[in-house]
């Protein structure tokens, strides 16, 4: 059995390409900027962000963040796929994970849908300029990490990666877990903690 | 030059070089009336020099970017100019039309322009930076889409590659802002409000990606390192530029009558607006530490590794030293701006056209390669003389910036604004010095032109 399992490069750390490694240091420097500034902001208006808090859907919130972790999930199939150099499969772990991305946008624009016809737009209060600026901010990530993962899934369909070389497809990863990550801290943050 | 059609490029670079001489005597009188008020008056009021000194930096850079997009377009994709005659014609009409607009300013009252070319017929003029006059931006609309006709034909009949990608970008964006100078609503917030989306929206926006795909350019010629690696990078570059700049336009909406919530916005998204500043110091730094041959242009590295740096300096460090909006609150519209707007302009965009200048130039003039020593030499002087005076310039309108804060907006007995700037006056006196010494830069700049021709190439 062992014979015919194709050799793997040794791991290298971080996984995928080193510039993406910045972009996301800088794009978690971002959001942490902003949670810094939501903690800065609460600590003057505790109540008015208690009582705006109860206003939002947690149900979907929660919902959205089994949605990003599921696909991350899928994600991770996909690159122990294409580490076993099984292309196919690969392409049609990340096409999942870009559909969990589509459902998590359709979710959130219902959600936002919700909230205008209530009236609580971006100059509602402070409270809801933090939550449409953060989410939408996120929601903006999720869409660019679904082109990473296309532009991925497609060189994956054309057999641009094989076992020994598969950089891209983590590079892809690696930003897609970091979208899933900043979600899963916003959504306590600003649906839940209290 | 491997292509032809490249020279155009010469024309475009000597009428910036011409232009950048007039900014910069005008910018040393303007400095002067700041401590003697009546210098030249009437014949060049302050209001008119420093219109002429705004306006000149714009209209040299744009002419730096179109022979830059001439020159590198064809090289990129590996194709002749889809008309380089439009080129040299267009090149003339916007030199002409530019020269009679800053004759205009300098010969008649401005209200007297205003209606001798037709302003009451569509409204335009009067808005800082914005004041040509109507038919002026009109011409500016006929040149750009001109040039962009011939720039995308180009890209599109030949190979296309990210840098040619994110230049055509970039030049598509600052055309359609552009259109923003037209629109002038009479209520003043809107008025301000879109303002900015030329005004902000060219200088720390689309103008970054021109920025980026340049230098880009200039890098993978003088390094050789593989363009896959450098163009990876560019994408960074511009991901984080358009993430940042875009809503960082709020910087500038804190106290124009806007909704409050701009004061967050504004001040989170342009504190990280240095973010793709700094990314750029990294990439031309590694990229010259990775170089796989020793280019024997010298000069043209040095401008190149100087861009990012001074941008940096200029654009973010002291971009972020005001723009959070409580800091903003006591700082705005002093000379805090003006050391930020003198260290950005030069560190970002005049240094980013002498790179391309100071690498293309020779090429365009028949070298194989490089000038003479003795030519890069000369051009390395000035190199420091001016980014060196342009630092000090910096510091001294800081140090009189901070002074007027204090004096005029927190002290206990708050003074007038004239009062404060008679106490401030030896900065300015300082400045003016250091002016000058940039001047002297210049001079030897122009002079690396005509030194060494006779001479052999410098090797690597």
């Amino acid at each position: 059995m062992k014979a015919t399992t194709p050799a793997s490069p040794p791991r290298r750390s971080p996984p995928g390409d080193l510039a993406i490694w910045v972009f996301i240091c800088a794009e978690l420097l971002a959001f942490g900027v902003f949670f810094v500034a939501y903690a800065f902001a609460r600590v003057g208006h505790v109540e008015l962000f208690n009582e705006s808090q109860l206003l939002l859907d947690r149900f979907s919130g929660a919902l959205n963040t089994l949605v990003l972790i599921t696909s991350s999930y899928f994600v991770v199939r996909a690159v122990a796929a294409i580490r076993k150099g099984e292309a196919t499969l690969c392409t049609r772990w990340l096409l999942a994970a870009i559909g969990m991305g589509s459902l998590f946008l359709v979710i959130k624009v219902t959600e936002y849908g919700h909230k205008l016809e209530q009236g609580l737009d971006l100059g509602y209060n402070l409270f809801f300029m933090f939550y449409w600026t953060m989410t939408v901010f996120h929601f903006m990530h999720v869409i660019l990490g679904m082109v990473i993962l296309a532009a991925v899934a497609l060189k994956a369909h054309r057999g641009g990666y094989s076992a020994q070389e598969h950089t891209g497809v983590e590079t892809g990863a690696s930003y897609w877990h970091m979208v899933d990550l900043v979600w899963i801290i916003l959504f306590p943050l600003i649906y839940v903690i209290r | 030059m491997q292509y032809q059609s490249q020279s155009v490029a010469k024309l475009y670079f000597i009428a910036a070089i011409g232009l950048f001489v007039g900014q910069i005597l005008f910018g040393t009188i303007l400095g002067l009336q700041y401590v003697i008020g009546d210098f030249l008056f009437p014949e060049i009021p302050f209001n008119v020099a420093r219109m002429v000194h705004t306006n000149l930096l714009i209209v040299w850079l744009l002419f730096g970017f179109m022979g830059a997009a001439y020159y590198l377009v064809p090289e990129e994709t590996e194709t002749e100019l889809f008309s380089p005659k439009l080129a040299v014609a267009l090149f003339w009409i916007f030199l002409v039309a530019g020269a009679l607009t800053i004759l205009g300013y300098l010969l008649v009252p401005y209200a007297k322009l205003a209606e001798m070319t037709g302003n009451d017929l569509l409204p335009t003029m009067g808005r800082e930076f914005l004041e040509q006059p109507t038919i002026t931006k009109i011409g500016i609309v006929i040149v750009a889409l001109g040039f962009l006709f011939n720039i995308t034909m180009t890209v599109l009949k030949g190979r296309k590659t990210a840098i040619a990608w994110v230049l055509l970008l970039g030049l598509w964006g600052l055309a359609v802002f552009f259109l923003f100078a037209f629109y002038v609503p009479d209520n003043l917030v809107l008025d301000k409000y879109y303002w900015w989306w030329v005004v902000h929206l060219w200088v720390e926006g689309v103008w970054e990606l021109i920025l980026g795909a340049i230098l880009a350019f200039v890098l993978i010629k003088v390094t050789g390192v593989d363009r896959e690696v450098i163009e990876k990078w560019l994408y960074v570059i511009i991901a984080l530029t358009l993430i940042t700049g875009i809503i960082g336009t709020g910087h500038h909406y804190y106290w124009i009558g806007t909704p409050e919530y701009w004061q967050w916005l504004g001040s989170i998204f342009s504190a990280l607006e240095p973010i793709p500043f700094f990314a750029m110091v990294v990439f031309a730094f590694n990229m010259v530490n990775r170089r796989r041959r020793e280019h024997p242009n010298k000069a043209a590295t040095l401008w190149a590794m100087g861009t990012p740096v001074m941008a940096f300096l200029g654009a973010g460090v002291w971009g972020f030293l005001h723009t959070l909006a409580p800091v903003n609150y006591y700082t705005h519209g002093t000379q805090i701006t003006a050391a930020h707007g003198h260290m950005a302009f030069y560190g970002a965009y005049v240094m980013v056209v002498l790179t391309i200048i100071s690498y293309a130039m020779p090429l365009l003039r028949g070298r194989a390669a490089a000038n003479s020593p003795k030519a890069q030499r000369l051009e390395m002087w000035s190199f420091w003389l001016m980014t060196i005076s342009i630092v000090f310039i910096t510091l001294f309108l800081t140090g009189a910036g901070i002074l007027q804060v204090w004096l005029q907006r927190i002290a206990e007995n708050p003074e007038p604004f004239m009062v404060v700037q008679d106490k401030i006056a030896l900065f300015y006196w300082l400045r003016e010095i250091t002016g000058v010494i940039f001047l002297i830069g210049l001079v030897v700049y122009i002079a690396s032109f005509f030194v060494g021709g006779d001479e052999e190439e410098a090797t690597a």
